[in-house]
């Protein structure tokens, strides 16, 4: 019973992350979403008695990914404000975030 | 823009059904499977001495399809030849890591190598192996950068590519050895399987941790004593 209670749960909360980080207009909350999902889904592996993919997902899925990830967005950043002071004169707003 | 927004509301209802239906789809598919079938457990189970190693995934892994690790190292490679042939990407700033992320740094570096060797070891009879000891290098490499850790330009030359090629190169040429002495290619023979898995999964621990940290840092490490 327990089991079932946590098991259900668990896929609920993975569903619900997905559809959160897939909707964030915000992309550093989509991430950390991400991130955050890729730990759930470690957990999920390990109960549907898959330690090694856990194992996998844990450390690349939630961590290198999640860290390639956030380094893509500073990069984004930097790249847009570099963008945005040079063609600053005539348009603003133009970058909706 | 009110149009726009119309279409962009009807695309995402129809990817909403169709991904619906593909769902019904797989879960009807998943319930209609025979449960008598067994799969190939037991096949793997009755030839695991022969593999080297006492733990089934990293037999199936390293041994019975060896041929997808293979092209998984490959495929990695290949993505950081993709993202080293962008170029161009601005470093992050120089700034001082902050006192709490230099200590850290300091305490969890030789703990996560330590990790990553106990992965590597223990992937033989146990969940673990070459890519999640990799990946913890890895991550022990970003973490170094974060705090402000770049390679050596001494090293960023030739070593670094030795480094990384090494694991999909040692793999290549261990199975093109079993070729030359009568086996076939990737076909492990029992009296030394284990230290030829062992030998692999070693070197492809650093060639992985090393390419996933190169990853990271996105742009091709300066090369050459003058910089």
């Amino acid at each position: 019973m327990l089991h079932w209670a946590f098991d259900s749960l668990l896929g609920l909360s993975l569903l619900w992350l997905a559809w959160r980080a897939l909707t964030s207009p915000d992309l550093f909350k989509a991430i950390v979403l991400f991130i955050s999902f890729g730990l759930l889904m470690s957990l999920a592996w390990v109960r549907l008695g898959a330690p090694d993919v856990a194992l996998a997902e844990a450390a690349i899925g939630a961590g290198l990914t999640g860290a390639l990830l956030l380094a893509a967005l500073a990069r984004l950043e930097s790249i847009g404000e570099a963008g945005r002071q040079k063609g600053s004169i005539g348009e603003t707003g133009a970058h909706d975030r | 823009m009110t149009d726009n927004r119309k279409t962009g509301k009807a695309l995402r209802l129809l990817l909403v059904s169709l991904l619906c239906a593909i769902a019904a789809w797989l879960g009807y598919a998943v319930l209609g499977l025979s449960l008598s079938h067994v799969g190939l457990g037991q096949l793997v189970g009755a030839n695991l001495e022969a593999s080297g190693v006492s733990h089934p995934v990293t037999a199936v892994l390293l041994n019975f399809r060896g041929y997808d690790t293979l092209l998984e190292m490959g495929v990695l490679l290949v993505a950081l030849l993709g993202v080293w042939s962008l170029g161009g990407m601005p470093d992050y700033d120089e700034s001082s890591p902050g006192p709490v992320l230099d200590i850290l740094s300091r305490l969890l570096i030789p703990m996560l190598m330590l990790v990553a060797g106990y992965l590597l070891w223990v992937g033989a009879h146990a969940p673990g192996g070459a890519f999640q000891a990799g990946s913890v290098l890895g991550a022990a490499g970003v973490l170094m950068m974060l705090a402000g850790w770049r390679l050596d330009s001494r090293f960023a030359g030739l070593l670094l590519r030795v480094v990384m090629v090494s694991g999909l190169g040692v793999f290549v040429m261990v199975s093109t050895a079993m070729l030359l002495i009568g086996n076939g290619f990737l076909e492990f023979s029992p009296p030394m399987a284990g230290e030829l898995i062992l030998l692999i999964e070693a070197v492809a621990t650093m060639s992985i941790g090393a390419t996933l940290a190169a990853l990271f840092l996105g742009s091709r490490p300066a090369v050459g004593p003058d910089k």
